[in-house]
This record gives structure tokens, sequence and C-alpha cells, in this order.
């Protein structure tokens, strides 16, 4: 029995979490407004970031929040409505005749052999791992602390890199998104303006 | 005590298969994006999983980095969008065909 193995908490907070992950997935791909997709990919969002919480990575979920939640669904509503909500596609249509048996039967192969590797597992690592609960992480000290303590020793350099990767990348954002002024646009804006 | 490990290694191949399927069959450029969103973050989440399993904090580590690069890529990939926009008028992936032989 389930119920005497593990904890009621424990697995209902995994089916909260299940089911946020699974419903908010499955409605970023079915909606044909982005916008509405935009906001079914928050609610997959907070269920992983409940998943999270469950699993001892209190910062990681709190990160989750407030930079996937708080900052890339806003940055990607930002160009939704910058470039008009009408670009609604027809889910319907289907250009590529075959193209979605494919990508399920694709997929399909992909999922089950993830799990079949999952379930076998013990050959790659040596470790039963996905069958036992495993020990915990070094309890006692807080999360934070260990994850701070990980990313300022171990990983240093690699933090030091990602400071690096964000400023070329708001740069490249910047020269990308910028409005090329040419002498044919200074025309056209002194018109309008006159 | 927590559920196994599996239970949450299952999700996250269920979450990563309906971003692949996604990926593979919407049109438009932001909803792909939407869906690179989900794949990472059912690999995340396997991350977060075998942390905990393995006890090792290094799994949360890599999540911390791989959040980081997910920003700066949808930073870029959404200037990309807007840059493509402005000279096509469309986000859809199938209008961008000026590469085909």
């Amino acid at each position: 029995m389930i119920a005497l193995t593990y904890a009621w908490p424990s697995i209902l907070v995994f089916a909260a979490a299940a089911v946020l992950v699974v419903v908010g997935a499955v409605g970023v791909i079915a909606f044909t407004n982005p916008v509405h997709s935009a906001l079914s990919l928050i609610m997959t969002l907070f269920g992983v970031a409940v998943a999270f919480v469950a699993q001892q990575a209190d910062f990681l979920a709190a990160v989750q929040i407030i930079v996937y939640a708080g900052a890339i669904v806003v940055l990607f509503l930002f160009v939704i409505m910058f470039l008009g909500v009408d670009s609604r596609q027809h889910v319907n249509v289907e250009p590529l005749i075959g193209q979605r048996p494919l990508a399920a039967l694709g997929i399909a192969i992909t999922v089950g052999g993830l799990i079949a590797l999952m379930a076998e597992s013990h050959w790659v690592t040596g470790v039963k791992s996905v069958v036992t609960n495993g020990r915990p992480l070094q309890s006692g000290t807080a999360n934070v602390h260990q994850l701070g303590t990980a990313v300022f020793t171990t990983y240093l350099f690699a933090f030091e890199a990602t400071a690096a990767l964000l400023v070329i990348a708001v740069v490249g954002a910047v020269l990308l998104a910028r409005r090329e002024r040419t002498a044919y646009d200074e025309d056209v804006n002194d018109e309008v303006d006159a | 005590m927590n559920v196994p490990a599996a239970w949450y290694l299952v999700l996250a191949a269920i979450l990563f298969g309906i971003g692949g399927f996604g990926f593979l069959t919407r049109r438009s450029a932001l909803i792909m994006f939407m869906c690179v969103e989900l794949m990472l973050n059912a690999v995340n989440l396997t991350f977060v999983t075998f942390a905990r399993t393995l006890g090792d904090i290094g799994g949360q580590a890599t999540v911390f980095f791989v959040m980081v690069v997910a920003a700066a890529e949808v930073t870029v990939g959404l200037g990309i969008v807007v840059a493509v926009f402005r000279r096509r008028a469309s986000t859809s992936v199938d209008e961008l065909s000026e590469l085909k032989g």
C-alpha cells in the first residue's frame, strides 16, 4: 500500500505539483492566443516551484518565481503586446502532412526511452538511485547556505562567467531590437511631425 | 517520508515530452520559445530530484546556472523575434525560408 509507505502530505504536494505542471504545459501548446499560453506557462512554473520546495530546493523555488514567473514571462507578455495580439495562428491548419503524428511518435519514443532508462539506471550509475528514497541533503544547514557555499567555491568560475554572459546578452538584445534610423526614416518622421 | 524520486522524474519526462511536442508542431516563434522553457524546466526538475536523491548540492547549483542561461537565451531570442517581426510582420517560422535550397 502506497498510503502506508509514504506520508500523505508529500503525496498531496506531489499531486498538486503534477496537476499544475501538466495542465499548464498542455495549455501552453493548446491555446491559440499567445497571451493565454504565457499565462498557462506561469501555472507550469508555479507547479515546478512547488516540486522544488518539496525537494529541499527552497532558494531555487524563490528564484523560479522571481526570475521565471516574474521576469521572463513578463518579457514574453511585453513582446506579445508589442507585436499585437492578433498574431494568433490557426492550430487546426496542418501545412506539413503527417507532422503531428510523426512528432507524437518521436516524442512517445523519447519519453518512453527516458522512463525505461530511469527504471534501469543502475547500470549507468551503479546505484539504484531512483528506486531508493536516497539520503537527505546535508541536514541542519540551510539550503541557501549550502547552495551559496557551492556556488562561491566549487562553481566560482562558472558563476563569474555568467556575469559576462548576461552583459553580452543584454547588449545583444539592445542591438537586435534597436530601430535602425535611415535617411528614409528621418524623412518620414519629419513629414509626420509637420 | 517523501515520495520516491521516480515520481518526480516521470513527471519531468512528461513535461519534457509536452514541451518537445509543442516545439515540433506549433509555428509561432513565441510559442516555440515557451516550449523551450517547458523543456528547460523539465531538466531543472530532474536536476533537483537527483540532488535530493544523491545528497549532492551540485545539482541545485547546476539548476541555478541553467536559469541564468535561460534568461539570457530568452532575452536574445525575443530580440530576434522583434527584429524579424519588423521586417516580415509575422512571427510564423514558416515564413522564414530564405535559406531554403
